[in-house]
């Protein structure tokens, strides 16, 4: 497909399209009163038709245009935007979306689905025309009093006001008052300003919406009053003749995203420039250095350095630069999630309230791609199990809408993303009952809530039999924490019986270049991710001869397990006198890896490790140190099990002693 | 059988094997390695081949032989290989790399299965030029294998 491709231009405009209509109709959904997003809708369908004849899709043109016109009825006031509506113009622009993939060809099979939501699309209409619901602004019978004055500079510009006031007079009964108060004396009359306003009464069946669409040219600038003839009888408030039952309570107006994740990415402007400017200097840096490199006679070690201080400076700036234009914000995952919940408010018979915060946070475009599925399997879950049905809620003395909170915040070199519901909360007894029954840990095992959740993740533990009795679906919790951790994040489980859920996902800022603390261990090098590493102290000389059955250290008052990775790694290189322990931290879990000599701070680009050596569990990746050698990336969350295991093995040696 | 149209040979403890001509990147003096405490003696290290990081992989394990230590003539053939489906890049320790050699009109046999002291499904097929034995050996299966030594080692632990 060649860049330039008209087609796949289109299937990206009409990809954004669909999105701005999906997040019209789901607003709509918790506000059917809303003209403004009929409108987008009513637009939306529109512009989608019309480019989508443009470019050959005849199939897509002729199905779009039924919704057209069922979403003009609504937005002329002929028929509600009705739950059921909406639910058949969801599915339709989900019928949209396939017939653009299927191009232009078409695909008789699409043709019958297509046809089938026609036909629901017609009853859903029909049955909404009956309930109306006359909004402030529509049809007001008795008339209109309209007072207009054209903007300064409109004439010149080929704005006519006769032909606009014939169309007033086509629309009803007209009194039309010419106002010219305003026109100047013969000397100063300038020949291409229109003076004159005009005051006008419209008598008839006439909509407001009638009247402005004759001014739509002109109507951004001048001056429009409206004003309904008579005032309405009784102030019919429109609210109130709502079905109850909205079955999307009316969500947080969620912040307006950036464009979707495609396959090109938007990027702002000015980080181009930046990016731009940063590269200028260093093809700057770099000629110094060639000519460095190849003047004759002795070098200055000052001038050498300064070249390589800059160079070292840009690469820091480029890195950053380029790093800024992969970053999205969460806001394009969390918008995804709205049609989601809908979608499980109706299969479960719930009604869901979906709250968002944080959307502005930004993470790396290959974190967002990859978090989608995992996020879905989890909102899923919390849906599926967490959230009690309406009856159960009310019995629980609960509001009756059940509400998810999905939010993000940055901390540190992490951004944390919640999804936390108000449902029953997972039941420890029946994970422990579950955990037991299944030799994940001796019964009668003292453990925290957050190890016992972490239960949840286990390969073939369903959470479906151990939490509630509906049936779960779909990938298990254990490809959940698997994806979750091939992100380099982590899991965490808080949760209150009868109070709701949250899970947290910690994820690392970006994939591909992390800060590392080196150190040594025996011969080999390995690093650490700096995010982790809460602080470095050196091995108590008591410790350093001790053997393996108390592997504590106190650290100011804090018992923190620790592993020597010298015993770990198996290396036989005489141990350095004076051992260094790296105290790091991930979630919960606090542990010290006692390493032979801490080397410095050190930049990383992250690789994954082969086929051969990806299982091996102590590594995350590798990378290349400035000497050209390999390092490997130490796997702190899984070393942080390791030791907690081997924790876990003494006491209970300990406790068989005893 | 297929066999390949030329070959590049090397010596491994004194036997000699050839492996595909077109499957070779590029021939290393032996640069620093760097061991992965844990993993399997036949894939224990890691190289970095220009910028890449490479696994080090080294036949004379899978083959039961003596590992002879790293000499002059040591080098590492850097290969691109099929490991269960994904094109790999991967490193194979040599003691000496011989020569690229024709294959046209070289008498090849299949591995006899007995009268061997190494696992016959290794050996794709044994070439005889001039009377010497060289083996052509099945590296995706030793991949492959090792590959689930690997996660049975994995799970064993």
């Amino acid at each position: 497909m060649s860049e330039d491709d008209p087609v796949a231009a289109f299937r990206v405009e009409a990809g954004e399209l669909l999105d701005s209509i999906e997040a019209a109709l789901l607003d709509l959904a918790g506000d059917s009163t809303n003209t403004g997003l009929v409108d987008e809708v009513f637009r939306g369908l529109h512009t989608l038709k019309g480019s989508g004849a443009m470019f050959g899709f005849e199939a897509l043109a002729r199905f779009t245009h039924h919704c057209e016109t069922a979403f003009d009825r609504v937005r002329k006031g002929q028929a509600e935007a009705s739950q059921a509506l909406i639910g058949v113009v969801l599915s339709a622009r989900d019928h949209m979306q396939a017939l653009i993939d299927v191009g232009t060809q078409g695909d008789p099979m699409l043709e019958m689905a297509g046809e089938a939501i026609l036909s629901s699309l017609e009853k859903a209409v029909a049955n909404s025309e009956g309930m109306a619901v006359p909004r402030a602004i529509q049809t007001e019978r008795k008339g209109w009093h309209i007072s207009f004055k054209l903007p300064p500079g409109s004439m010149a510009n080929g704005t006519n006001p006769l032909p606009l006031l014939d169309e007033l007079r086509g629309l009803g009964d007209c009194r039309i008052t010419p106002r010219l108060d305003e026109v100047p004396p013969l000397a100063s009359l300038v020949p291409t300003e229109c003076y004159i306003y005009w005051d006008i009464v419209i008598e008839g069946d006439v909509t407001c919406e009638d009247i402005e669409d004759v001014f739509i040219f002109v109507i951004d600038d001048m001056d429009l009053a409206i004003t309904p003839l008579i005032e309405e009888p009784e102030s019919d408030e429109p609210v109130e003749v709502l079905p109850v039952a909205t079955v999307l309570a009316a969500p947080q107006p969620v912040a307006k995203a950036a464009p979707p994740a495609q396959e090109s990415v938007r990027v702002a402007a000015e980080r181009l420039d930046e990016l731009m400017n940063r590269v200028g200097e260093l093809v700057i840096a770099q000629s110094r250095l060639a000519q460095l490199a190849t003047s004759s006679g002795p070098v200055n070690e000052l001038t050498l350095r300064a070249v390589s201080e800059d160079i070292e400076r840009l690469s820091a700036e480029l890195r950053d630069t380029t790093m800024a234009m992969r970053m999205m914000p969460v806001g394009n995952l969390f918008g995804r999630f709205r049609r989601l919940v809908h979608d499980l408010a109706r299969e479960t018979g719930k009604t869901i309230e979906l709250v968002t915060h944080g959307e502005a946070t930004e993470v790396d475009k290959t974190v967002i791609e990859r978090l989608a599925d995992p996020m879905i399997h989890l909102i899923r879950n919390s849906c599926d199990h967490g959230l009690e049905t309406a009856d159960d809620r009310i019995a629980a003395g609960k509001p009756v809408s059940g509400s998810l909170t999905l939010s993000a915040r940055q901390a540190g070199g992490e951004v944390l993303i919640a999804i936390t519901d108000d449902g029953r909360g997972i039941d420890r007894e029946r994970v422990r009952a579950k955990a037991e029954a299944q030799g994940l840990i001796q019964p009668g095992a003292v453990l925290g809530d957050g190890e016992l959740f972490q239960m949840i993740f286990h390969p073939g533990f369903s959470t479906a039999a151990a939490i509630t009795s509906l049936s779960g679906r779909g990938v298990g919790m254990d490809v959940v924490k698997r994806s979750i951790e091939s992100l380099r994040g982590t899991i965490d489980i808080t949760s209150t019986q009868g109070v709701g859920t949250t899970m947290t996902l910690h994820l690392p800022l970006t994939l591909a270049i992390i800060e590392c603390m080196l150190v040594r261990v025996g011969e080999g090098r390995y690093a650490i991710p700096l995010s982790v590493v809460e602080e470095c102290i050196e091995l108590p000389a008591a410790e350093v001869t001790s053997t393996a059955r108390r592997n504590f250290l106190d650290v100011r008052g804090e018992l923190v397990p620790y592993l020597r990775l010298r015993d770990t790694f198996g290396t036989d290189y005489p141990a350095d006198l004076f051992q260094k322990v790296v105290i790091v931290g991930q979630g919960r879990g606090r542990v010290g890896l006692v390493v032979d000599q801490i080397i410095g701070n050190t930049q990383t680009v992250i690789k994954s490790l082969s086929r051969f050596h990806a299982g091996q569990g102590s590594f995350s990746g590798a990378t290349i140190l400035g000497d050209g050698n390999v390092a490997l990336i130490l796997d702190v969350g899984n070393l942080i099990v390791a030791a907690q295991k081997n924790q876990r093995l003494l006491g209970e040696r300990a406790g068989e002693v005893a | 059988m297929i066999v390949p149209e030329r070959v590049l040979t090397f010596a491994l403890d004194g036997e000699i094997f050839a492996i595909d001509a077109q499957a070779v990147r590029e021939i290393l003096e032996v640069p620093a390695i760097t061991r992965v405490p844990g993993a399997p003696d036949f894939a224990s290290g890691l190289i970095n081949v220009r910028g890449a990081i490479v696994p080090l992989t080294d036949l004379a394990v899978a083959f039961g032989m003596v590992h002879a230590d790293h000499g002059e003539d040591t080098r590492v053939i850097v290969i691109e290989a099929e490991v269960e489906g994904e094109p790999t890049t991967i490193g194979l320790v040599a003691d000496k790399v011989l020569d690229v050699a024709a294959m046209e009109g070289v008498p090849v046999e299949e591995a006899p299965p007995v009268g061997m002291r190494w696992r016959a499904d290794f050996i794709r097929a044994i070439a005889r030029p001039q009377g010497q034995f060289v083996i052509l050996p099945d590296l995706e299966l030793i991949f492959a294998e090792s590959l689930g030594m690997a996660t049975r080692q994995e799970r064993a632990a």
